[in-house]
Parts: C-alpha cells; structure tokens; sequence
C-alpha cells in the first residue's frame, strides 16, 4: 500500500543493485535485503541448533546410568542451562524469525520489510548473544547453572564472588537477545499493516502473515516484561539489591511472575508460526482451499490474546493461592479451543484432498500428529491435580520436547524443504529428504515418550542422577536421543549438496497458489518488478482464477 | 445415494466404538503408569490421570485415525495433477467442533475443580508470611473453616517440621523434640508439615503421595496430606536448588499410629549424630581431586546434627 514504487527499474534480473542474488559474500556482510538476513538468520540458528544437540547428547549421555558418573554435577548443570537457552534464544526464536524475514515481505507483496536497516541490526545481535553465552564457558566458574528460568535465589548466589561470571553474562544475552526481538516485532507488524499490496485486505492475507502477525504482536506485550525482570535480576546480582532477595525483604517468586509473564507466551510465538507453515503447506499438498480460512486467521488471534493470561500454570506450586490456581487452570484449558479449531481445520483440508507425500508433506504431517500428542498431554498439565504430581518431572519435559521437536523443528523442517527452491534456485533430494524425515520421526518417539512414563514414575527435570529403576526407559530416550543427532546428518548433506549443485528449480515447482511463487527462483533483489495487484483470496485449489491482476506492461 | 449415505452413517458409529473401547482400555492402564498410591490424595489424582488419559487417548486416536484414513485412501495419481474439490468450509461442521472443545474443556475443568476441592480439604495451602508466623494453634484454627465439612471422625493433625538446605532435608517433630533425616509419618493420620528452606527455592515431593508444594525462603508454608499405605517411599527435591539438587533425597517411612509413636520414643533417647550426606561428602572429594573436572560450586551446608540419620 505504502510501497514506493522505484524508478529505473523494470526488468527482473537486470537491477542496477551492489547485491545480485547469486554472491555468496553478501550473506556475510551487514545487507539491508530481507531475504538475505532471512537466510542469514536460519544459517545462524541452525549452526546453534546443532551445538544445542550437542549438549542435549551430552546431557542424555550422563542419564544413561542412574549415578552422576559422566559428568562433575557443576558441568552437568552448565550443559542443560545452555542447552534449554540456546535452544530456544538461538535456534526457535531465531531461526522462525528468519522463516518470516524471508517469506513476509515477499508473500504480502512488499520489495521489503518496513525498516531494512533495523531489520540488520536485529540479526547482527543473534550472533552477539550466541558468543557472549558461548564465551561464559571460558569464565572462571563457568556458565549459567541456575536452569534457562535462572530462578533466584540460585541464580544469585554467585559461587566465584566475581562480578563477571557466568550468570551475569547469560542475563546480559537474555536482555539483547530481547531487544533484538522488539526490534523484530516492530518491523514485522509495520511491515505488515502498512506494506500490503493493492488489494491484499488482512482477510486475504496467507495464513503464515496471519501468524506471523499474532507471534509479534506477542512479543511486544510480553518481552518489555521478561526484559525487566532480567535487568532487576542482573542488578540483585551485581550492585547489591534486592528485588528477589529474601533475605532483605525482596521476594523470589515475583521473578516467577516477571519471567512466566513472556516466557508462556513465548511458546506461541514459537508455535503460531509453525500453525502458519501448516496452513501453507496442506493445501498446496492437498490441493484443497484451506479449510475455514477465516476462523483459522481469527484463531490465531484469539490465541495471542488468551496467551496473555495463562502464565500462573507454570506456578501452581510455587505458593500459589488457590483461587489463582483455579482460573489459570480455566483461561489454559480454553487455549485448546482456537487451537483445536486449527486442528480441525487441517484435518477436514486433508480429508478428501490429493495428497502428494513428498518430503515438506511428511514432515508437516508427522508434526501434526506430534502435536496433537503434545495437545493433549498439555491438557493434562493444566489440570492442577495432575500438575501438582509431575509438574518439574519429566513428564513436563516430554510434553515441551514434543511441541518443540516434535511441532516446531519438524514444522520447521517442512518449510525448509517447501521453500528450499524458492531460497536458492535448486530443488533438493527427495530420497535425502525422506530419510531424514524418517530418522527424525522415529528419533523423536523414541527419545520423547518414555519421557512421559518416567515423569509419571516421579523423575525430575535438571537431576543428573536419578531412581535405579528408572534406568531401562532413560536408556531408550539416551539411543532415541542419539539417533535424532545422526538424523541431522541428511539434512545438512541434501541442503548442502543441492545448493551448490542440485538441479534447476522452476518458479513454481509445487504448483502452489501465492505471491511468492509468481516471481523467479531465487526472487530478484527487489522481489517485484512491479508490485503486484491482488484480485482474489489465498488457496484458490479447485478454482482457476488467476490471484494477481495481469500486468499493466 | 440414501444406501451410501446410511452405510457411511454406520461406519462412522461403528469407528467411533472402536474408538471409545480402545480409549477406555488405554485409560484403564493409565494406572499402571503410576507409582503405588500411599497417601489418599494419590487415588483422587490417578483417577483424574485415567480419566484425562481416556478422553485424550479418544482424540488422539480419532484425529489421527481421520489422517491415516485420509493418507491411505487419498492419494493422488502421480500423473494426476488436477485439484481436489474446491471447498472452502462447512459453518454447521465449524461450529460443532467450536462448540464440543468448549464443552470438553468444561467438562475435564469442572472435574479437576471437584477432586482438586476434595484434596483441598487435606491438601496444599497457600503461602503464609513468616512475620506472622502460625503456631500449632493457628495452623489447626487456619483450617477451622474446611474442618467443618471433614466427617468428624477424621482424626487430629500430627504436625512435624520441614527444614529444606543446600542440599538436606531436616525433619523436626516438635511434641518428642527428635530431628531426624528421614521422615516417619503415621498412616491414617492427617500430616501437617510446617515446610520451611534455610536458603533457596526447595521442592516437597512425594511420588507415592503425588502431591509437591514449592518451600519459599523467608515463608512458612502449611502442607496436608494424609499417608494410607505403610511402606518405604521416596522424598525428592521437586525444585532445582544448585548443584547437588539431584542427591536432595529422604527415606519416607509410613507405618501405623503405634510403630510410629514406639519409633519417636525411641529417637528421642538417641545422641545428636551428624547424618550422612551425600553432598557433602561428593564436595569433600572434588575438594580432594588433583584435577578439577567441575566449575566452582556453592559449599554444601554443614550435615545437620539429628537423633536419627536413618
């Protein structure tokens, strides 16, 4: 709508631009083009999704015995603090960003995002956060160890008496990794108010923008706060107060709340995203309409809104009244209803559709079925009987593996392979693709659901010892565990590979319906020529009705 | 065309039994998932599990069940490259499952609501501040309220003390004056635990009992529950406390009223020993390691000094 057309230029392919799709060394340079920071972003976290395994396979290969035999305890603790934070501040956060820096811009029919230079700058902060909890393994005392919640007063006490130690460090990553989000947010919800193209009203906005923009508008309510409660954490620890200090009057649990406050939330900008990716990626699949686009897009909303209010689940034992805990466990349950819709929805897409199971379908299908799972064990949890035997067992810890493996890095993976031709130009291995996803199918089960057993036995999350006879199902989730490692190794050989020499893609190699498939693979610089004018709804299967007005040239 | 439509309508029913039976059986296993039941708050909350596990295993399996269908039978040709049919939505069909999830959710949050009142009777209190500490007394009149609705044939509290540190656990039962490491509960009888940490966030959790209730630093918190199976049972540390978290464990010992009094009385004549303690003595040996495998880690409080190490 805003979109200032550019003079001079008329022809995809000849752009008078400093960057040409093809150079590889602008990926390492500060560019202002959102499909480049786009795929900056994903390299990045997929770099720190592989030392986040890492840990995670160190981790499991201590529980392998029920005693604290592989590791000393100090280093066991560091490891699962870095794991949960890079993991979710350097591999889901980033790498969805990423996803939506690329897609976005292209699929509303913008040339970019609303502010290209904020844009950057956001990014360059990812790779700052990544070294700073990197370097703090190299500080005397070593990183974090107080858990990615750093509850005080643990994360407080402060072992080494130094004032730059681990802790310190890791709430100063916490906090630019924040600021680097809000920068996000606000470019992506401009981006999306004011960039649409001509005829792009919100109603036929594709469902991923849909998400996107509800993901965001979370962040900007929700991370002001974590931010906040960071910074008092990191002056209790450093100058000497004492918001969360019992000892002097401060109180512990309010940190609970500053922290729950985003980091409930924050899971739905995780998951909203990839609720997104499976709405685009069924259809074209299917060849169906999405069913129920509206309801699908207002659900997604609905769950930004009810996000706000569920946070005190995380705290049904901390203390908390029970008429607290009885309205939390009320406002959780309802967030099953719009995802339910949801559900439905890309059920009844399916039902009767023509599918093609190729390697973004699997995946989107097989995180579906994960989810569905991890839905109903999250139904459980928010019940407050059940809570209060496995809440900080594993129980909790499978369910979250499932919505975040299971959901988001497998949903994550069906939009890397769909959108794989249109970011580089080359179509990838099938047979590649397949294996992997089969590894990882298989990996997740079997390194997640003996989990659930386990927390339901009574084994807690972060002990890196535990009951003897829990040893034979902990021994299954070690090889699972294991096995979703090697299963990493397909991925990064078919990406590899194919970049640099698979065959060709067309433009549209799925035969998929939206704007990003009517510009050349890779897009130009400038995504458009000419900004297109859209005249119908998104998920046009069945009907031939063209989606843009034909050019005026 | 009537024929199809009722042999549909059939299948559907039929599939939906199938569904149901094979849900109520995973639920009825449900049990079998769980610790044994040692408090009675634990046969409330596996109820609970089994019902949520049945009703779940339903959705599971009918979703699921409904994609398997549609992958199976509903795969296109390869050289088919035409659409599906072009059906954008059905209101009636979105509104039923708008309609069935608000219902469901109604439902399983009104039965939680029912067990977590029965529980609450015995079961967790909310925090109480430290500068208005409760006494026996006040604890006791604190629940004078939901007393009224206990028969009255439910018998007195017996109170002990919780001391949660870096990294032990310190029993102290007031009426005998005996501390002790491991925590011995009458059977039958409703516990009140005064649960208090000396440093950071604990956690009091029981598997058996299935109940867990964070100890604030600088609180007093009142815990209730009452044991009805004698055995030996495990107490963890349910809130990570720094770096000997996972060694936080105690031996729970439920045993009849007499055997626990005969125990007490028992306790009482012993000397104060310091109990063993499993942090402080893998401290003891790092501290003696000639190379440090670890970070530096706060210092493990002193093993407390008790009648009765266990």
């Amino acid at each position: 709508m805003t979109n200032i057309p550019i003079h001079g230029i008329g022809i995809p392919g000849q752009l008078p631009h400093p960057e040409s799709p093809g150079d590889w060394k602008r990926y390492f340079s500060f560019s202002t083009d959102h499909k480049v920071i786009g795929i900056q972003y994903l390299v990045t976290s997929f770099i720190f999704f592989l030392i986040g395994g890492i840990f995670a396979m160190i981790l499991r290969g201590e529980l392998i015995t029920p005693e604290a035999d592989l590791l000393d305890r100090t280093v066991y603790n560091g490891m699962f603090t870095m794991h949960g934070t890079v993991m979710l501040f350097l591999w889901t956060f980033p790498s969805l960003v990423g996803l939506a820096n690329y897609l976005v811009p292209i699929m509303i029919g913008a040339r970019d995002m609303a502010f290209p230079r904020l844009n950057a700058v956001a990014f360059w902060m990812v790779p700052v956060v990544g070294t700073l909890l990197m370097a703090s393994f190299f500080v005397p005392g070593g990183p974090a160890q107080a858990g990615w919640w750093s509850y005080p007063p643990v994360s407080t006490q402060n072992p080494t008496g130094n004032l730059i130690n681990g802790q310190v460090i890791w709430l100063l990553a916490v906090a630019i990794s924040g600021i680097s989000s809000i920068m996000g947010a606000v470019n992506f919800i401009t981006t999306i108010v004011k960039m649409r193209a001509p005829g792009m009203g919100f109603f036929r906005m594709p469902l991923f923008v849909w998400a996107v923009f509800s993901a965001q508008i979370i962040q900007l309510f929700g991370l002001p706060v974590l931010t906040a409660g960071a910074v008092m954490l990191l002056f209790d620890l450093t100058v000497g107060t004492a918001f969360f200090d019992p000892v002097h009057g401060g109180n512990p649990v309010m940190f609970q709340h500053y922290f729950w406050f985003y980091s409930h939330p924050a899971v739905y900008v995780i998951i909203l995203p990839i609720f997104g990716i499976f709405s685009e990626i069924f259809p074209v699949y299917a060849r169906k309409p999405l069913f129920g686009y509206k309801v699908v897009a207002i659900s997604s909303m609905l769950i930004a809104v009810v996000s706000a209010i569920v946070w005190v689940h995380h705290m049904y034992v901390s203390g908390t009244p029970a008429w607290m805990r009885l309205i939390f466990m009320l406002t959780t349950m309802f967030v099953s209803v719009p995802t339910g819709i949801k559900v439905f929805a890309w059920v009844a897409t399916i039902w009767g559709g023509k599918l093609r199971l190729n390697t973004p379908m699997l995946f989107a299908l097989g995180a579906l079925i994960m989810f569905v799972f991890a839905g109903i064990t999250g139904i459980m949890l928010s019940s407050v009987p059940v809570d209060v035997h496995v809440n900080n067992t594993y129980f909790v810890v499978g369910h979250f593996h499932y919505v975040l493996y299971g959901t988001v890095t497998m949903g994550l993976y069906a939009a890397l392979y769909h959108w794989f031709p249109k970011m580089t130009g080359r179509m990838y291995s099938e047979g590649w693709g397949k294996l992997h996803f089969y590894l990882t199918f298989i990996g997740t089960n079997i390194n997640f659901f003996p989990m659930h057993y386990l927390g339901l036995q009574g084994m807690l999350r972060r002990a890196a010892s535990y009951a003897p006879e829990l040893a034979t199902w902990n021994i299954v989730a070690s090889i699972g565990g294991f096995l979703l490692g090697v299963s990493t190794l397909p991925f990064i050989f078919n990406i590899v590979i194919s970049w640099m020499q698979g065959e060709k893609a067309p433009d549209n190699p799925w035969r998929a319906i939206g704007l990003e498939w009517l510009i050349s693979s890779p897009p130009p610089v400038e995504n458009f020529a000419e900004i297109p004018v859209v005249i119908s709804e998104p998920y046009g299967y069945g009907k031939s009705e063209p989606l843009v007005a034909p050019s005026q040239h | 065309m009537k024929i199809r439509h009722i042999v549909n309508f059939f299948g559907i029913v039929i599939w939906l039994l199938v569904v149901a039976l094979i849900s109520n059986w995973i639920g009825k296993q449900a049990y079998s998932w769980l610790p044994p039941q040692a408090a009675a708050e634990s046969h409330l909350i596996d109820d609970l599990i089994s019902f949520l596990v049945t009703l779940g295993a339903f959705i599971f399996l009918g979703v699921t069940g409904t994609l398997s269908y549609s992958i199976t039978f509903h795969r296109a040709a390869s050289e088919d490259l035409s659409d599906g049919p072009h059906i954008e939505g059905n209101i009636a069909l979105e509104f039923i499952w708008t309609v069935i999830p608000i219902m469901l959710v109604l439902w399983i949050a009104n039965y939680s609501y029912q067990i977590y009142n029965q529980m609450g009777i015995q079961g967790p209190q909310a925090l109480v501040h430290l500068h208005n500490p409760l006494g026996i007394e006040s604890a006791y009149a604190a629940t004078g309220e939901t007393l009224d609705e206990v028969p009255p044939a439910s018998p007195p509290l017996e109170n002990i003390h919780v001391l949660a540190q870096q990294w032990a656990w310190v029993f102290h039962y007031p009426e005998k004056h005996v501390t002790s490491t491991e925590l011995h509960l009458p059977s039958d009888r409703r516990i009140n635990l005064v649960l208090e940490s000396a440093d950071v966030l604990h956690g009091f959790y029981v598997p058996a009992f299935r109940l867990k209730q964070d100890i604030i630093p600088g609180h007093q918190i009142n815990f209730q529950f009452t044991p009805i199976r004698p055995g030996e049972y495990r107490l963890t540390d349910s809130q990570y406390s720094g770096t000997y978290f996972a060694t936080m464990e105690a031996k729970v010992i439920v045993e009849s009223p007499s055997e626990y009094q005969k125990w007490l009385a028992k306790a009482a004549t012993n000397k104060f020993t310091p109990a063993p303690n499993q942090a402080a003595s893998e401290y003891a040996q790092t501290m003696h390691d000639p190379v440090k495998n670890g970070w530096v880690t706060v210092k493990p409080a002193a093993p407390p000094l008790v009648n009765y190490p266990g």
